[in-house]
């Protein structure tokens, strides 16, 4: 079996002789007898590293991942819904694995974690750059925690209780809304026309409007207008925005978002089943930030001696500080992969990022029009999308996706459950991974699929 | 330190001690911003054979950025030069000894780190149907089964991505629980020893959070528990071991008193490293329990995150679960489906929380097996109690039962006498190769020097840890503190000014 634990025999002898102890169980000896677990866990004897890999790969072999059409097994895929295959560079593979990185703690020390709090300082400032935002944190969990924390930041600067969420927004993450926010804030959806949010006439004293842009169903939303529409009503507006989209629309923070809340997995990160991912969020500069803007931030210094130093920063805003007064409970973030993320958009820059989202943009033109060719294949909303895009379809989505998965294509997410108002729909997603050759098979697939 | 000597056999050379680390200069390295340079790259994309349609035939003019963003334009060997430089300026678990107190700073298998790169595992679309991803809903669940047994759980979520968001998920599951009862209890107690995401967890959750006081051992108080405890109580956070490093031995009154007033338990797993596969939470009462699979089970923290917070509970909470929870499919052998809990509270997460992470988990409990567990704890345990013992009578120790997998020294009688802070000891410490123990928690603690060995350090780095703090204490007593207050000398930056970057605020790099 295996283990990590270096101690010899003859050196536990010497330091429990050290102690003035016989045996180890004696180091448990104060615990209460009824709360001591007898017989031991009934979890199977451990096993050498080879043999731990091979079940490892023999569970995984079960599974179908995305990937190259080669591969056995494997669907070429057209999903995304919020998590999105993209190519990762080797280059920002081997970085972002390295043990320095990946093997340290948060920097509280920081004279032994300049790397890594530099590294953080430069995500903070290109997060800022590509939502068009004035201060971003180091972090957050996830796409879906960035929204809960945006909601909570409004909630906290207006002193109010109602938020106005899209129905524009992912469901899964309008659900960890309902769930994280429900106890404490009013949650009202706005629903979508045409792929569009209509906010209702009446706003009633929110906190915050929230909208994705592009939404799930791909759609690019008024964003300008929602701006204009929160800061009549005295709310802050809370954007979900794209990093990939951002090679090419107008950020954010142009168009009016007081915060920009986001998912930053499609920059480095695979699709891991979900997780980990990283959430993005900044802000603009207001008078709140200082008290109340949530997670890890990491500020620009000195050290004793006048040289630059970077540092975590404003905890006083923070759990361990404030306790049950801080703006947010998160302590630990994802910094790991926000670094990967900076590392992928240093790698890019700006004419890669661009070029990027272009490719992306190509290759979903050239597959929706291609997909409304199909007889019964309709648009399931005729408003501007970028890469994603919803269609119906004449037959039931489930049974269209089953099909293409068994001409080994991950043919989109369904949307019917969500958006029942659509029908029978499906989000095809096309990135910059697909060729011309896998969008044309994926069409013929669809075609029979449907047919 | 007492007359007992130290065995020749624990003085070796250690392998922890990272005082060799090199370092090349003490200039600061520059940002990606300054290294950028007008038209240099590093891209290059796939040959689609796409029509090249133009920016304006792909997005509507009103939606169109003019430029893109004014990200940096590097090289890739630039790039690549500036992140590894970056990487050498980081102290890191795979450098050296890192006993920071209630992180649990242990070993991070490479083992684990090839599983999670295991394109089977990494390329699976979240949102992918059942019948495609059978071998991660296996794993899960089975993970799942295994975190129960850890436990003495029924049934857990794998959704929380760090151990505050579990947290946050067991006061919801406590919150949800309370309201199938027709109760709305308002109040929380959170030992004055906790850590700050307890209270701030439960003010999230809707809660009033309630201190209950240490007694002189540095336990719950446990009259003054059975005071707090009313009708308007809903529970209980504690850790156990708690924060200062012991067993709460009076467990099975406080469990008595809290469930006599139909309150619950909540266990914080910071510690569980302490006590695996020897005291399971749910034995000791608990009805919720957090864990921090980042701690306990050797996930990386990746200089801060990404973790994992699962959160496993008592049969009678496990209607309320986050879902979907991996489940098999009757009478299909082998088969899972994901299932949402009857009375569910909803999701957590954006889909089923840091699945790479969990994977990881999963290969390291694989490896040890039961007794593997049990034998982490145990060394854990002792690694922790010989270095205490090492440090006695030079620091001081305000409470001092046995300690578990970590202990907390207060260095006040050393500020006493040479005017060195716990933070100047700290610093000074980096210079002898070691990462400082955590500083200042628990609050409870005057000076306080939170030390967690673990198990994966040798005894001759712990032994040598335990000489090294030694003796920057006795350096301290003869310079009045002098070296301590001008270290740390060896890094890249000397002792930086926080106060100083929290008042004049620079947030992103401006030129």
């Amino acid at each position: 079996m295996g283990s990590f634990v270096p101690h010899t025999t003859s050196e536990i002898e010497a330091m429990l002789g050290f102690l003035g102890l016989d045996s180890l169980d004696d180091l448990f000896a104060h615990i209460p007898e009824a709360v001591r677990l007898a017989g031991g866990l009934a979890i199977d004897p451990g096993r050498s590293e080879a043999d731990v890999l091979d079940r490892l790969g023999a569970l995984a072999g079960r599974n179908r991942p995305a990937g190259p059409s080669s591969g056995t097994g494997q669907l070429v895929c057209f999903a995304g819904g919020g998590a999105y295959e993209h190519d990762i560079p080797t280059a920002v593979r081997a970085l972002a694995g390295r043990s320095e990185f990946v093997t340290s703690y948060t920097p509280y020390q920081p004279e032994l974690a300049q790397g890594v709090l530099q590294a953080l300082f430069e995500y903070q400032t290109m997060l800022c750059r590509i939502t068009g935002m004035d201060v971003a944190n180091a972090s957050l969990y996830d796409g879906a925690s960035a929204a809960v924390e945006g909601l909570n930041l409004a909630a906290a600067a207006t002193g109010r209780k109602l938020v106005w969420v899209s129905a524009g927004v992912r469901p899964a993450i309008r659900a960890v809304i309902r769930t994280l926010c429900g106890p404490r804030l009013e949650i009202r959806e706005a629903p979508l026309r045409d792929g569009r949010t209509v906010w209702p006439d009446d706003l009633d004293q929110p906190a915050a409007l929230l909208l994705a842009h592009p939404n799930h169903l791909g759609v690019l939303e008024d964003v300008a207008g929602a701006g204009e529409l929160a800061h009549a009503a005295g709310a802050l507006l809370v954007a979900g925005a794209d990093p990939v989209a951002a090679g090419v629309l107008r950020p954010v923070g142009e168009l009016g978002a007081d915060v920009a809340v986001g998912e930053g997995q499609p920059l480095g990160t695979p699709l891991a089943f979900g997780g980990p991912y990283v959430g993005l969020f900044a802000v603009k500069q207001a008078p709140y930030v200082r008290r109340w803007l949530p997670g890890r931030l990491v500020g620009e210094g000195q050290d004793s001696e006048g040289r630059k130093a970077y540092v975590l920063t404003l905890s006083t805003r923070e759990q361990h500080i404030r306790r049950a007064g801080a703006s947010s409970n998160v302590c630990t973030n994802q910094t790991l992969i926000a670094v990967t993320t900076a590392i992928h958009l240093a790698w890019l820059g700006p004419q890669g990022l661009r070029e990027l989202a272009l490719r992306c943009a190509r290759g979903a033109r050239y597959t929706r029009d291609a997909l409304l060719r199909i007889r019964g294949v309709e648009p399931a909303a005729t408003a501007p999308t970028l890469y994603e895009f919803a269609v119906r379809t004449p037959r039931p989505a489930g049974e269209v996706l089953e099909k293409l998965a068994e001409a080994g294509f991950l043919g989109g997410l369904e949307l019917t459950r969500e958006y029942p108002e659509l029908g029978e729909a499906l989000l095809v997603t096309v990135t910059e991974t697909r060729t011309r050759a896998d969008i044309d098979a994926y069409v013929t697939a669809f075609e029979k699929a449907v047919a | 330190m007492s007359e007992r000597t130290v065995p020749d056999l624990l003085t070796r050379p250690s392998a922890g001690r990272a005082a060799s680390m090199p370092l090349m200069g003490r200039e600061g390295e520059p940002t990606v911003f300054e290294l950028s340079s007008p038209g240099r790259k590093a891209w290059s994309f796939r040959e689609t054979g796409l029509p090249e349609w133009a920016p304006e035939d792909l997005v509507p003019a009103e939606h169109l950025a003019g430029a893109p963003p004014a990200l940096p334009e590097m090289s890739e060997r630039d790039l690549v030069a500036h992140m590894s430089r970056l990487s050498s300026r980081n102290y890191s678990v795979d450098h050296g000894a890192y006993p920071l107190g209630s992180c649990t700073m242990k070993y991070n298998p490479k083992l684990c780190d090839a599983v999670a790169a295991m394109p089977a595992l990494a390329h699976c679309h979240p949102a992918q149907p059942d019948d495609q991803i059978q071998g991660w809903l296996a794993l899960l669940a089975d993970l799942e089964r295994i975190l129960c047994e850890v436990t003495g759980t029924a049934a857990a979520t794998l959704q929380p991505a760090a151990g505050a968001q579990g947290e946050l998920t067991g006061l919801l599951l406590m919150r949800a629980w309370h309201e199938s009862r027709g109760r709305t209890p308002t109040k929380v107690l959170i030992p004055d020893s906790a850590h700050g995401t307890n209270p701030a967890s439960a003010a999230m959750a809707g809660y009033e959070a309630v201190e209950v006081p240490s007694d002189g051992r540095g336990l719950v108080d446990l009259d003054a528990l059975r005071r707090l405890v009313s009708d308007d109580v809903a529970g209980l956070m504690l850790t156990n071991p708690n924060t200062v490093g012991l067993f709460e031995v009076d467990i099975e009154p406080i469990a008595a008193a809290l469930h006599a007033a139909d309150g619950l338990l909540y266990y914080d797993g910071a510690n569980l490293n302490a006590i695996l596969g020897a005291v399971r939470p749910g034995d000791m009462g608990f009805d919720i329990v957090h864990l921090n699979l980042h701690k306990t089970f050797a996930t990386p923290h990746g200089g801060g995150g990404p973790g994992a917070g699962p959160v496993a509970v008592s049969e009678r909470l496990a209607p309320f679960l986050p879902g979907p929870l991996p489940r098999p499919v009757p009478g299909e052998e082998g088969r899972y489906r994901w299932e949402m809990p009857e009375r569910s509270i909803g999701r957590i997460h954006g889909w089923h929380g840091n699945a790479l992470v969990l994977a990881r988990a999963y290969a390291y409990i694989l490896f040890h097996g039961g007794e593997g567990l049990a034998e982490i704890a145990r060394t854990a345990v002792l690694n922790a109690r010989y270095l205490k013992e090492r440090l006695r009578g030079t620091y001081d120790f305000p409470y001092d039962g046995p300690c578990m997998h970590e202990f907390v020294a207060s260095s006040a009688g050393i500020k006493r006498k040479s005017g060195a802070k716990a933070l100047d000891l700290a610093k000074r410490l980096i210079e002898e190769g070691f990462h400082p123990p955590t500083m200042y928690f628990p609050l409870i603690v005057d000076e306080a020097l939170m030390v967690e060995p673990t198990e994966t350090e040798s005894p001759q780095t712990v032994e040598a840890l335990a000489q090294a703090l030694l003796a920057v204490a006795a350096e301290a007593e003869a310079d009045g503190g002098a070296a301590a207050r001008a270290a740390p000398r060896t890094t890249p930056v000397g002792r930086v000014d926080e106060a100083a970057a929290a008042r004049q605020l620079r947030l992103t790099w401006s030129g």
